[in-house]
C-alpha cells in the first residue's frame, strides 16, 4: 500500500461497475445539496482524491446520531462511508475493541496528522476535571483536545456536540459543553438535531469527502444547504397558519383536519432544519406530519425553552411557571392599582389645597 | 370668584416631535394589538379550508408594515434630537455631563416629592419635559431601538429585502429565535405599561397644572402662568 486508494479504486475492488459508480456520484451530489451540474466535479474528486481518514468519537450521548446516520436512505452511503471508505475509529460500530481500537485511533492520528476528519457525537463534560465521561482511562476533554490538534476539520454531530443538548440543560450537573466551546482553532461544522436527519448527516460528510472543503455555513456554523430555512417556512401545514386555522387541543376536530399546530407549542417557527423537506425514514414523514408539533430539537437550549406544548415559553428566573403574558398582565395590573392610588391621592390633595393655605394649584378658568 | 391670570403662550413641541408622537401612537396601537394576536391567536375561525382565508397572514402583514412605520417615525425623532429646539434635544434624555446629570438628579427628586408622593406643594417648574419624564423617555427610546432590532431580527428569515437581512446576526447572538421572541414579547408589555402611565400622567398634569399639557401635543404650545414665578425653569 504505497498510497491510499481513491474511492473509485476501492469501488472497483469491491466489484462495482463504472455505471454503479456514476450513479453513486449522482446520488452523492444530490445528497450534498448540490445541483446536477456539479456531478462531474464529484466524479473527478472521487476518482482522484485519496480516501479521507475519519475518526468518529462518542462522548456524552445516546448514539441516536449514529442510529440516524446508518438509516440514511441510500444504503450505499453507509456502506461506502462505514465499511470501505475511511472510518478508522468509532466505538459503537468498529469490530476492534479495547487496546486494538485505541491503537487504530492513535495510528490514524499519528500517520495522518493534520489530514483526518474528526466527527464528534456527544457533549464533553468539563465539571470535576471531566471525570463524567472517560474512555480507556482518559477524559473526553483530554481526548477531544488531543484529537483536534491533528484534525483537518471537525464535524459536531447532533445537538449534544453542537449545543450541549439535554446534558447541558439546566442545571447541567456535568458541565456538558459543546465542541466549539473547547476547540476554537479548527473549522467546526455543526449538524444539530436530536438526532440530525440521516440524509443531512450523509450530505454533509459527502461534501467533505468529495471536495475536501467545508460546505457553506450559516452564522452559527451549520451547513446552509440544510439549515437555512425554518421548519415553519417549508411546512406543508403552513397555509393553515396563514389562514388562521389552528389546532386548539390535541383531540379536537382541527387536529384531525391537520390544521397548524402553532398554538399547541409547535417550534417550527423558531427552528432551522430540513425536516419538512427531507423528512425522516426515507421521506416517510416528519413530526408535524404525524400530528405532533416540532420540539425544536436542533435549536440551542431547546430543553430549557419549554414546555414543549405551550407556545410562549416559560420565563427563566421566575419561581412559578410564568410566561411573558402573565408577567405583562401582572405588571399592567400593578400599574393600574398604582395609578388609581395616585389619582385618589391627587384628588384628596387638591381638595386640601383648595381649602387650605397656598394657591400653588392654579384654578381652572371659568 | 374668577381670578384673572395672565398666560404666556410658548411654543414647545415642534412639528417633527408631534408628528413622531402621533405616528408612534398609531403604529404602537397596531403593533401591540397585532403582536398580541400573533402571540396568541384567537380561535374564532375553526373550520373551513385554508384556501378560503388569509386573516392570520393579514394580521402579520399589518404587524410588519406597522413595524416599518414605527421605525421611520423613530428615525425622524432621532434626527430631531440633534436638529430640534432645546426641548427636543438628546441631552434632555441622556444628561451625560456631570453638570447636566446633577441638575437632572435634582429634578427627579423634586418630581418625586411634588408629583409622586405629593409631599411638597410648590409645582415643578419646567417648560419641556420634567426630569423624571426625560429619564423615562430616554428609556423608551432605548427600548424602541431594542424592539426594532428584535422585530426585524425575527422578520429577517421571512424576508428577502435587504433591510431586514441587516438584522440576521441578532438571532444567533441571542441564542435562537425562541429567545428573541420572548424579549420582543416582554418589550411589548413595556410599551403597554408605559402608555398607560404616560396617558394618566398627561391627564394628571393637565388637570393639576392647567398648562394645556394635552393640547400641547396637538398645537405644540403650552400656557404658563405669569404669576407663578415668571418664566419657569428656563435654562
Amino acid at each position: 500500500m504505497g498510497r491510499a486508494l481513491t474511492i473509485w479504486e476501492q469501488a472497483r475492488l469491491q466489484g462495482h461497475s463504472r455505471r454503479d459508480f456514476l450513479k453513486f456520484c449522482a446520488w452523492l451530489t444530490a445528497a450534498a445539496g448540490m445541483e446536477s451540474s456539479a456531478i462531474a466535479q464529484v466524479v473527478q474528486a472521487l476518482e482522484t482524491k485519496p480516501r479521507l481518514p475519519v475518526v468518529w468519537f462518542h462522548f456524552q450521548e445516546c448514539t441516536c446520531c449514529s442510529e440516524s446516520f446508518i438509516r440514511s436512505s441510500h444504503p450505499i452511503v453507509s456502506d461506502i462511508i462505514l465499511d470501505k471508505l475511511s472510518l478508522d475509529y468509532t466505538q459503537t460500530l468498529q469490530a476492534a475493541a479495547g487496546v486494538q481500537a485505541e491503537k487504530a485511533l492513535h495510528d490514524t492520528m499519528a500517520k495522518h496528522f493534520g489530514e483526518y476528519l474528526m466527527l464528534v457525537e456527544g457533549s464533553i463534560p468539563t465539571a470535576a476535571d471531566g471525570v463524567y465521561c472517560t474512555i480507556a482511562g482518559r477524559t473526553a476533554l483530554d481526548i477531544v483536545k488531543e484529537a483536534a490538534a491533528g484534525a483537518k476539520a471537525i464535524v459536531a454531530w447532533g445537538s449534544c456536540a453542537s449545543n450541549g443538548c439535554i446534558q447541558a440543560a439546566s442545571p447541567n450537573p456535568t458541565g456538558a459543553t459543546p465542541v466549539h466551546r473547547i476547540i476554537t482553532d479548527k473549522p467546526i461544522i455543526k449538524v444539530p438535531g436530536c438526532p440530525p436527519i440521516g440524509e443531512v448527516m450523509a450530505g454533509t460528510i459527502v461534501h467533505l469527502l468529495a471536495f475536501g472543503t467545508i460546505p457553506e455555513l450559516d452564522r452559527v456554523g451549520r451547513p446552509k444547504a440544510f439549515y437555512s430555512r425554518r421548519v415553519h417556512d417549508t411546512c406543508y401545514r403552513r397555509p393553515n397558519y396563514d389562514a388562521g386555522l389552528f389546532v386548539e387541543s390535541w383531540d379536537d376536530e382541527n387536529a384531525k383536519k391537520g390544521y397548524c399546530l402553532y398554538k399547541m407549542g409547535c417550534r417550527g417557527p423558531t427552528t432551522y432544519n430540513a425536516c419538512a423537506v427531507t423528512k425522516w425514514n426515507n421521506g416517510v414523514s416528519f413530526p408535524i406530519q404525524s400530528g405532533h408539533g416540532c420540539i425544536g430539537c436542533s435549536e440551542e437550549n431547546f430543553w430549557d425553552n419549554g414546555p414543549f406544548y405551550q407556545r410562549l415559553t416559560n420565563l427563566p428566573g421566575f419561581p412559578i411557571e410564568a410566561t411573558a403574558d402573565r408577567v405583562g398582565l401582572a405588571v399592567g395590573a400593578a400599574t393600574a392599582v398604582g395609578l388609581g392610588a395616585h389619582a385618589v391621592l391627587t384628588f384628596v390633595r387638591k381638595r386640601d389645597v383648595k381649602g387650605g393655605h397656598e394657591s400653588a394649584e392654579p384654578k381652572p378658568q371659568e | 370668584m374668577a381670578t384673572t391670570t395672565a398666560f404666556e403662550r410658548a411654543y414647545i413641541w415642534e412639528r417633527p416631535v408631534r408628528l413622531y408622537h402621533w405616528v408612534t401612537v398609531a403604529s404602537l396601537l397596531v403593533l401591540a394589538a397585532t403582536g398580541l394576536v400573533i402571540g396568541r391567536p384567537p380561535a374564532f375561525l375553526t373550520a373551513g379550508d385554508a384556501s378560503a382565508s388569509q386573516w392570520f397572514g393579514t394580521v402579520r402583514f399589518l404587524h410588519f408594515a406597522a413595524g416599518y412605520v414605527f421605525l421611520f417615525a423613530f428615525v425622524i425623532r432621532v434626527y430631531w434630537m440633534f436638529a430640534g429646539n432645546e426641548y427636543a434635544r438628546w441631552h434632555n434624555f441622556y444628561p451625560l455631563t456631570p453638570t447636566r446629570f446633577r441638575r437632572w438628579l435634582g429634578g427627579v427628586l423634586q418630581v418625586i416629592k411634588v408629583d409622586v408622593l405629593q409631599i411638597q406643594k410648590k409645582p415643578v417648574q419646567v417648560r419641556g419635559h420634567n426630569a423624571m419624564a426625560s429619564a423615562i423617555y430616554g428609556m423608551v427610546f432605548l427600548v424602541t431601538v431594542f424592539q426594532i432590532v428584535m422585530g426585524f431580527a425575527l422578520y429577517a428569515p421571512m424576508s428577502d429585502a435587504w433591510f431586514p437581512r441587516l438584522f440576521a446576526w441578532v438571532v444567533p447572538m441571542m441564542g435562537g429565535d425562541a429567545n428573541v421572541r420572548i424579549w420582543h414579547h416582554l418589550a411589548t408589555w413595556f410599551f403597554i405599561v408605559f402608555a398607560a402611565i404616560h396617558v394618566y400622567l398627561s391627564v394628571f398634569h393637565d388637570v393639576v397644572e392647567a398648562e394645556g399639557e394635552i393640547s400641547s401635543m396637538v398645537s405644540g404650545s403650552k400656557y404658563f402662568h405669569q404669576d407663578a414665578g415668571g418664566r419657569r425653569g428656563v435654562k
